[in-house]
């Protein structure tokens, strides 16, 4: 045994990292050798133009895509490979760059589906609506409930998500997010596709979390703006490597990353 | 003369539950996959083989649990050997891989337990019943193992569409119905529920080949009571379970009323050589349904992959 050292100490402040992850789709590169860790209770952006590789690194975080090489370390636990479901398990909640939710469920049932990893009545009780099953159901439609005032999405709760707007679909879908009750929560373009007013309230229901919940969360964001606002710390992508990382300031003037998106070439 | 027709609505309605047992299976994976499962055919066929050939050595009883515990173990087969490996593929893909599953497994179950005509006997009374018989002339005629049938039948579909509707798992089929990958991220697991869902509609193959088994007989042909599931399904709507019902319904007394009532009618009118109206009356109809309202009277959307 050896004294913990400043760097071990600052090791568990980390809720994830990614260490030296290769992904390519038969000769696509997709991700190069990136490396980069999270901190418990931050919010991380990462950027990048079109194409640099965002999604894919989120895909790979939770289990989606498995990389050729590299590491991922997630509350101190090392894999490569991971399902999906396993790594929802974990504490990992995501939302999706073209919102997926269940079209045809009501909101509602949109985000009691998020609690399906915390239900653990067995078949037959469900099947029976037995005493416990009944109890359960009702717990988490309480939990819920508290999540859709959080969001302030009352007055859909019934409706089938299918023909909601796609601001309030988003918001739903963060719902979902939340009811997972995540350690980490992955947010693949929250404001994509949203004006001005929608964007300020995803703003606010992101800070929200962050601050008053302590939830840790990793966004990929194009509103440089927002970025900028919102993030402890940036990781910038290009083509799949990674090109920056640090606080906004920083990489806002770094000149690789200004490069990357005025396209200037060297 | 309205007696004889009361009679065959009654018979005709209970074949429409036989017939909605069969669709049934095909909803409950249609439901969780999104994929029309060309092989529920054989899985009834294959379930009633199991069933009829254990029966001959064995208590109907304990076959019975073996028969359930042979489907259950077919569905984990299938989940492991082949769904598994299909995660996030098209939905034609998984298609013509049941295609596949159907043709092994009629090809399987024949190598397995033979191909001849087999009995199953359930017990069930045989003596018919006479209803009404105060009201109508001579009363009307019930076959009172097809009424044990429908009951059962009715049992049955009426637990799995509650079940379906009200509780986790259900919404989690539904969940997994509707977008896969989303549905992983909530930590939903997809192996499983393709599993349970198997499992469940490989035991619902298994009361429509006993039902139907008792019926006709279990023999190769049982496999092609499926094809009579399709236009209940196109009728009811691929994703609902209460449409699967009454689409069997509407079909069965349909085809019936049409033997007796329409074909004589079109016989004298355009002189033709016989009736057997009732063997595509119900393809007719679906093809009707398919121009006035294709998702069906229940169904969810549009059906897009068939």
């Amino acid at each position: 045994m050896r004294a913990p050292t400043g760097q071990d100490i600052a090791a568990d402040e980390l809720l994830l990292s990614v260490d030296d992850v290769s992904l390519s789709f038969g000769g696509v590169k997709a991700v190069t050798g990136v490396s980069f860790d999270i901190r418990k209770g931050e919010i991380r952006a990462i950027i990048g133009p079109n194409g640099a590789g965002k999604t894919s690194m989120l895909n790979v975080i939770n289990g989606f895509y498995h990389p050729q090489r590299g590491k991922i370390t997630f509350k101190g636990k090392t894999r490569s490979r991971m399902r999906p479901y396993v790594a929802a398990r974990g504490g990992i909640a995501r939302t999706f760059q073209n919102v997926a939710l269940f079209k045809g469920m009501t909101a509602l049932d949109n985000i009691m589906a998020g609690r399906a990893l915390k239900m653990r009545r067995g078949f037959f009780c469900q099947m029976l609506w037995l005493g416990p099953a009944l109890a359960e159901e009702v717990e988490h439609r309480r939990r819920v409930e508290e999540i859709i005032d959080f969001l302030k999405i009352q007055h859909i709760r019934k409706i089938p998500v299918g023909k909601l707007p796609y601001g309030l679909q988003k918001r739903v879908e963060l719902g979902r997010a939340l009811a997972m009750e995540p350690d980490l929560l992955l947010l693949d373009e929250p404001m994509a596709g949203m004006n001005l007013e929608e964007k300020e309230d995803m703003s606010r229901y992101i800070l929200d979390l962050n601050n008053h919940f302590g939830t840790t969360i990793a966004l990929i964001e194009h509103d440089m703006g927002v970025v900028m606002d919102l993030s402890d710390r940036v990781l910038v992508l290009d083509h799949g490597i990674k090109i920056a990382d640090g606080a906004p300031a920083e990489v806002q003037a770094d000149a690789r990353v200004i490069d990357a998106y005025l396209g200037v070439s060297h | 003369m309205l007696g004889p027709v009361i009679e065959t609505l009654i018979g005709g309605l209970l074949t429409g539950v036989l017939y909605a047992l069969v669709a049934l299976g095909f909803v409950l994976i249609f439901k969780a996959s999104g994929v029309f499962n060309f092989a529920q055919g054989a899985m009834v066929l294959f379930a009633a083989l199991s069933l009829a050939r254990l029966s001959e050595f064995m208590p109907l009883l304990l076959a019975l649990a073996l028969s359930i515990a042979i489907m259950i173990a077919l569905a984990y087969a299938i989940e492991l050997l082949v769904l598994r490996h299909l995660i996030n593929q098209e939905g034609i893909i998984l298609f013509m891989a049941t295609l596949g599953i159907a043709y092994f497994l009629e090809g399987f179950g024949q190598a397995l337990w033979g191909s001849d005509i087999y009995k199953i006997d359930l017990g069930l009374p045989t003596n018919p019943i006479f209803l009404f018989e105060t009201v109508f002339p001579g009363g009307i005629l019930v076959d009172p193992a097809e009424l044990i049938a429908a009951i059962i039948c009715a049992v049955l579909v009426l637990v799995l569409a509650l079940f379906f509707q009200f509780t986790r798992m259900g919404r989690a089929l539904r969940a997994v119905a509707d977008d896969h990958q989303a549905a992983q991220s909530v930590g939903i697991p997809l192996g499983q529920i393709w599993f349970m869902v198997w499992a469940v509609a490989g035991l619902v193959a298994l009361v429509a080949g006993m039902m139907w088994g008792t019926k006709l007989g279990v023999q190769f042909s049982l496999s092609l009571v499926a094809l009579k599931a399709l236009p209940v399904l196109i009728l009811g709507g691929f994703t609902s379970i209460p449409g699967a019902i009454v689409g069997g319904l509407i079909i069965g007394a349909g085809e019936k009323l049409a033997e007796v009532l329409l074909a004589p009618v079109l016989i004298r009118t355009f002189d033709l050589a016989g009736g057997g109206i009732e063997n595509w009356f119900a393809y007719v109809l679906a093809l009707l349904f398919l121009l006035v309202r294709p998702q069906g009277l229940f169904g969810e959307r549009i059906i897009e992959r068939v």
